[in-house]
């Protein structure tokens, strides 16, 4: 079991509330993301959740129980720490056990439990090493091998891939969310990065100043965004946003098109323009198109190769089905 | 990176500096090995010839010597356990948010600036004066007889005197290494269910296993040589004789250079087989 319930939780840090009034179900067995940019309070949140800052106001209720007074240790979740928080003067077995060590498990116990948890994460050739002779994918799984041992209600991931290099975080962003699908226990998962959250998450909350601006499935938040936060903030490349006349004719005050949403030709179309940079990945071309009374180029995305160079002239044309509207508030015009 | 000409030049110009500590190590050294094997009584004859390794039995064999020795490992190591022990506690509460921190942490490093001759002076006059010192105003409170500190109980009380001054020492580098512990490393043992007692046991203490094996080695040789403190307080008397000491008197209350010097070089291979030893069992440390 794992279901969390955040009842009007606030955090202030002196005269500075980082977390304003804010209510939040994570069901059992969920895979939760919390995604927003640096500063934006996600790791604070995950933090009150895991007990190691205290509450303001507000409660926290873990299965049912209110466990806002209730000590890190006894809430039942495990959490894997951005910097990994190994112990570097411990074998990776002791490091693994320690939980178990501290629960007062016997000997016995403790090794048939690592044993099994380095077998899931690949881990038994090094037990016997100390985390310093490790690289930082296996680090990695031994920070999960020592959450996965105290068979958690729930697991808290602090921007546990922040510090791998691109390839490596590819593969744990897939081992993640294989033994999410092997333990099926709740995560909840902090990150800046919104290609983790659409890829890992069963339900995405996108946060800003410490305020939630959208809760939803994935593509949900893809699809219909709540207002223009959320549309800019989900989605690679990140969507157009147009205002002046281009938006008076939609009847709004602000549009915004995603890349793949837009067609590029060069003898007709809505919006004509003057490539700049195009960036040629192979299966995708990235132009960016300077068109007239718009500050910041346009970015198109197109499949496969296109023949165009910079400095051409192009012509733009939006799927008028996928423009996404925003009034004065920014909030989506549905 | 160095060129032939820069790394040249930076010989050139260390020369002066490796020359005089050079001079400032080896002439004192040879002069020690020198008078050792000569007869020498400054106010008795002056140079009365070469002895051979006459000084070097007489000094062993002399029954103040053995003592010496024993005296010399019990200050160290007194002074080990406890500036150690309290230095860790210290540098534990230091590390807490607290409000006028800076001015508490200088207060806490003042002894170290006091010179040792004047500290024990003022542990001696100040507190263990069994009429006026505080220490007998205390018992006296409570209706006790003053203890009378420095005949009483002599090597624990310059083992006192000495701790007092290296604390400061020992909470400084032990608080500068308690504050490079990553926090998370902490956090994560909160969460992994480890009470505080624990938490020191675990993950506190063996980081700062480098740094009190620093302590340990850097104090020790500095403990060997204490002087100041034994000469102000009971100049030797009560089983407070030294192997520091116990040369001093040879030398100059004994009036024999030969004989104080021949005791000198067993101070250097004490000094020796000590930082061996220690090196052998905590060096393992700074390896890793």
């Amino acid at each position: 079991m794992g279901q969390i319930t955040l009842n009007q939780i606030t955090k202030s840090f002196g005269d500075v509330q980082v977390i304003p009034p804010l209510d939040l179900r994570i069901d059992d067995g969920e895979f939760v993301v919390f995604v927003g940019p640096s500063g934006c309070g996600k790791s604070t949140l995950l933090r009150l959740i895991a007990g190691l800052e205290d509450v303001t106001s507000g409660d926290i209720t873990i299965d049912g129980r209110n466990a806002t007074e209730v000590p890190p240790a006894k809430r039942g979740l495990a959490m894997v720490f951005q910097s990994y928080a190994l112990y570097p003067h411990m074998s990776v077995r002791k490091n693994i056990a320690f939980p178990l060590r501290m629960a007062g498990l016997d000997k016995e116990a403790q090794n048939a439990k690592v044993d099994a948890a380095a077998k899931v994460l690949n881990l038994t050739d090094y037990l016997d090493r100390r985390p310093g002779q490790l690289s930082g994918g296996q680090r990695q799984r031994v920070a999960i091998g020592r959450a996965i041992v105290r068979e958690p209600a729930a697991f808290l991931f602090d921007e546990p891939l922040s510090n791998l290099d691109a390839a490596l975080r590819v593969n744990m962003r897939l081992e993640i969310s294989e033994l999410h699908q092997t333990l099926k226990t709740t995560m909840i998962y902090v990150t800046h990065d919104q290609v983790e959250a659409m890829t890992m998450a069963d339900k995405i909350v996108v946060l800003q100043a410490g305020l939630i601006e959208q809760v939803g499935s994935p593509l949900d938040l893809y699809h219909t965004p709540r207002n223009k936060f959320v549309a800019g903030f989900i989605g690679s490349p990140k969507m157009n946003f147009l205002t002046g006349q281009y938006a008076a004719g939609y009847d709004a005050t602000t549009i915004g098109v995603r890349p793949e949403h837009i067609s590029v030709s060069s003898s007709e179309g809505t919006w004509s323009g003057r490539v700049g940079v195009s960036e040629h990945l192979g299966s995708d071309t990235f132009l960016y198109v300077d068109i007239d009374g718009v500050d910041e180029p346009i970015t198109v995305r197109s499949t496969g190769e296109i023949g165009v160079r910079h400095g051409d002239n192009v012509y733009l044309t939006p799927d008028a089905s996928k423009i996404h509207r925003f009034d004065k508030q920014d909030l989506r015009i549905p | 990176m160095a060129t032939q000409h820069s790394r040249s030049a930076a010989r050139i110009m260390m020369a002066p500096a490796v020359v005089l500590l050079l001079g400032w190590m080896l002439i004192p050294l040879t002069m020690t090995l020198y008078f050792s094997f000569k007869k020498f009584l400054p106010l008795r004859g002056g140079d009365l010839g070469w002895v051979g390794f006459d000084n070097y039995v007489r000094f062993v064999s002399s029954s103040a010597f053995w003592p010496s020795v024993q005296t010399t490992l019990i200050i160290v190591g007194g002074v080990l356990v406890i500036t150690v022990m309290l230095g860790v506690l210290l540098a534990i509460l230091l590390d807490q948010p607290l409000w006028g921190q800076g001015i508490v942490r200088i207060l806490v490093i003042a002894p170290f600036f006091v010179m040792p001759t004047v500290s024990a002076l003022v542990w001696k006059n100040m507190f263990m004066d069994p009429v006026n010192g505080l220490f007998a105003h205390l018992w006296k409170f409570f209706g006790a007889q003053p203890v009378e500190w420095l005949s009483d109980a002599p090597l624990f009380s310059i083992i006192l005197i000495v701790s007092w001054q290296w604390l400061p020492f020992a909470t400084l580098i032990l608080l500068t290494a308690i504050q490079s512990l990553d926090s998370e490393q902490l956090e994560a043992s909160e969460m992994d269910g480890a009470p505080p007692l624990a938490r020191f046991g675990f993950i506190i203490l063996p980081h700062l296993s480098r740094a009190i094996t620093i302590v340990v080695l850097i104090q020790t040789i500095f403990l060997l040589a204490v002087f100041a403190e034994i000469f102000v307080t009971t100049q030797g008397s009560f089983g407070t004789r030294t192997l520091t000491y116990l040369i001093f008197q040879r030398v100059l209350e004994s009036q024999n250079v030969g004989l104080g010097s021949a005791g000198g070089v067993y101070a250097i291979i004490l000094a020796n087989i000590v930082a061996i030893f220690l090196m052998r069992i905590v060096g393992k440390n700074l390896d890793s």
